[in-house]
């Protein structure tokens, strides 16, 4: 978890979704939360504290946004080989 | 005055493409603006008909005729033509131009090539000896002469599937021996033993083109992923990628045996991330123009090389720049293609002239 959210400093992120990984060679798109979760994840390393910040922008409990936010990391993982 | 390059490997099939044409046209793009000469062995290698980046094209007799009728051809065509430089572009070609690089020194042509000893370092059939020796991961390889081989392998250790490979060209998955002995008859039969069994692990494979300075060091170098494959397995499309672990594999592998050349390391990252050596080809990859693509000319950079200049640090090249290849269709007069089939040349100007 803590590996992929540190692989995915390297990303290249355009504002319309489209995500490039330059070192496995993969793209995919996300939707406009999974950008506001990438962005995040540029300048944080914890995973903890990026629940927290999301919980600062979206209405939903710690609980909920903590599995939805482990959950986009896993499928994260697929790409970032 | 203009400098006269010679380049083989004009079979641009759409399939499975040898990479002459490509070479070509990153020479018509350089600054060094030569004129190319292509050599092909058949009178449908398609590159030999297009004129917007070979210039002119001929046949070669095939390597089975022997390296005396070859240097025969190469010193009549350079009387005509008066090549600078020579670059070889297929695998089963290159331990003959290796062998003969002398003596086209001796002619005025210079090659920017690998020795016969370096090219045997990287053969196949020795990929673990040349791992071991770089510190690089490689699957374990085995050269097989005897398809039963595949029947009783299991006892030694080998799991299904496995790659089935030829020495120079082809590789299929086997995943039973029937299958694995199948792949061996076809093989063989096209390219000779010894075929290559492989094992297979699972991964993405990622690539890399580049040419040794032949002192140790890496001059240039461009990475990519294929996005999509041919029904042989081939790139078809593919995005430039930067992955240090992969340059540095490549830089260690031109330490090691003093790399003179062009080069195609075909690596695969497995679901641990760990790095193996699938092949290292001893010339430039089909997908060579997307070095152009980046801004790092590879065939440019070679043909710098053989001429002797001094040559600066490549910079880091861009990820993200993909190439999609296309077919297209040469149209050729009859005349062209008697020419080519009757005296070995293509007409002087042109296919349609």
């Amino acid at each position: 978890m803590k590996n992929t959210l540190l692989a995915s400093k390297r990303l290249a992120i355009s504002e319309s979704g489209f995500v490039f990984d330059p070192v496995s060679g993969q793209s995919f798109s996300v939707n406009e939360t999974g950008l506001v979760i990438l962005h995040l994840a540029q300048h944080e390393d914890d995973l903890d504290k990026l629940v927290e910040q999301l919980a600062e922008q979206f209405d939903a409990s710690i609980l909920e946004i903590n599995r939805d936010v482990q959950d986009f990391i896993y499928r994260l993982k697929g790409f970032l080989k | 005055m203009s400098l006269t390059i010679a380049v083989t490997g004009m079979n641009a099939r759409a399939d499975n493409p040898g990479p002459g044409l490509a070479v070509a046209r990153c020479l018509k793009e350089s600054a060094l603006a030569p004129r190319v000469i292509g050599f092909g062995y058949e009178a449908l290698d398609p590159a030999l008909y297009h004129r917007g980046f070979v210039d002119r094209g001929y046949l070669l007799p095939y390597p089975s005729h022997g390296e005396d009728a070859l240097l025969a051809r190469l010193t009549e065509l350079h009387e005509r033509e008066h090549f600078d430089v020579l670059i070889p572009c297929l695998d089963a070609e290159m331990q003959s131009f290796a062998r003969l690089a002398p003596t086209l020194t001796g002619m005025g042509i210079r090659t920017f090539i690998p020795n016969s000893h370096q090219l045997a370092l990287r053969s196949k059939d020795r990929l673990p000896e040349l791992a071991a020796a770089t510190g690089i991961s490689s699957p374990r390889t085995q050269a097989v002469y005897q398809a039963n081989f595949f029947h009783t392998c299991e006892a030694q250790g080998w799991r299904y599937p496995l790659m089935v490979k030829g020495l120079f060209y082809d590789a299929k998955l086997a995943y039973n021996a029937d299958e694995a002995v199948a792949i061996f008859h076809r093989i063989a039969g096209e390219w000779g033993v010894p075929i290559l069994a492989q094992s297979w692990i699972l991964g993405e494979e990622i690539n890399l083109a580049g040419v040794g300075d032949g002192l140790g060091g890496l001059a240039g170098a461009v990475m990519m992923k294929k996005r999509a494959l041919t029904d042989k397995g081939k790139g078809w499309a593919g995005i430039s990628i930067h992955d240090d672990e992969l340059l540095f594999a490549a830089k260690r592998f031109c330490e090691v045996t003093k790399w003179r050349g062009g080069l195609e390391l075909e690596m695969l990252r497995d679901e641990q991330g760990n790095l193996h050596l699938i092949e290292i080809n001893p010339r430039f990859p089909a997908w060579i123009y997307l070095s152009a693509g980046v801004g790092c000319n590879l065939p440019d950079l070679l043909v710098r090389l053989a001429l002797g200049e001094q040559l600066l640090p490549t910079p880091p090249t861009p990820a993200g720049v993909l190439f999609i290849r296309y077919a297209e269709e040469a149209i050729v007069s009859l005349a062209d293609f008697e020419n080519i089939t009757v005296l070995g040349e293509t007409l002087r100007f042109g296919a349609l002239a």
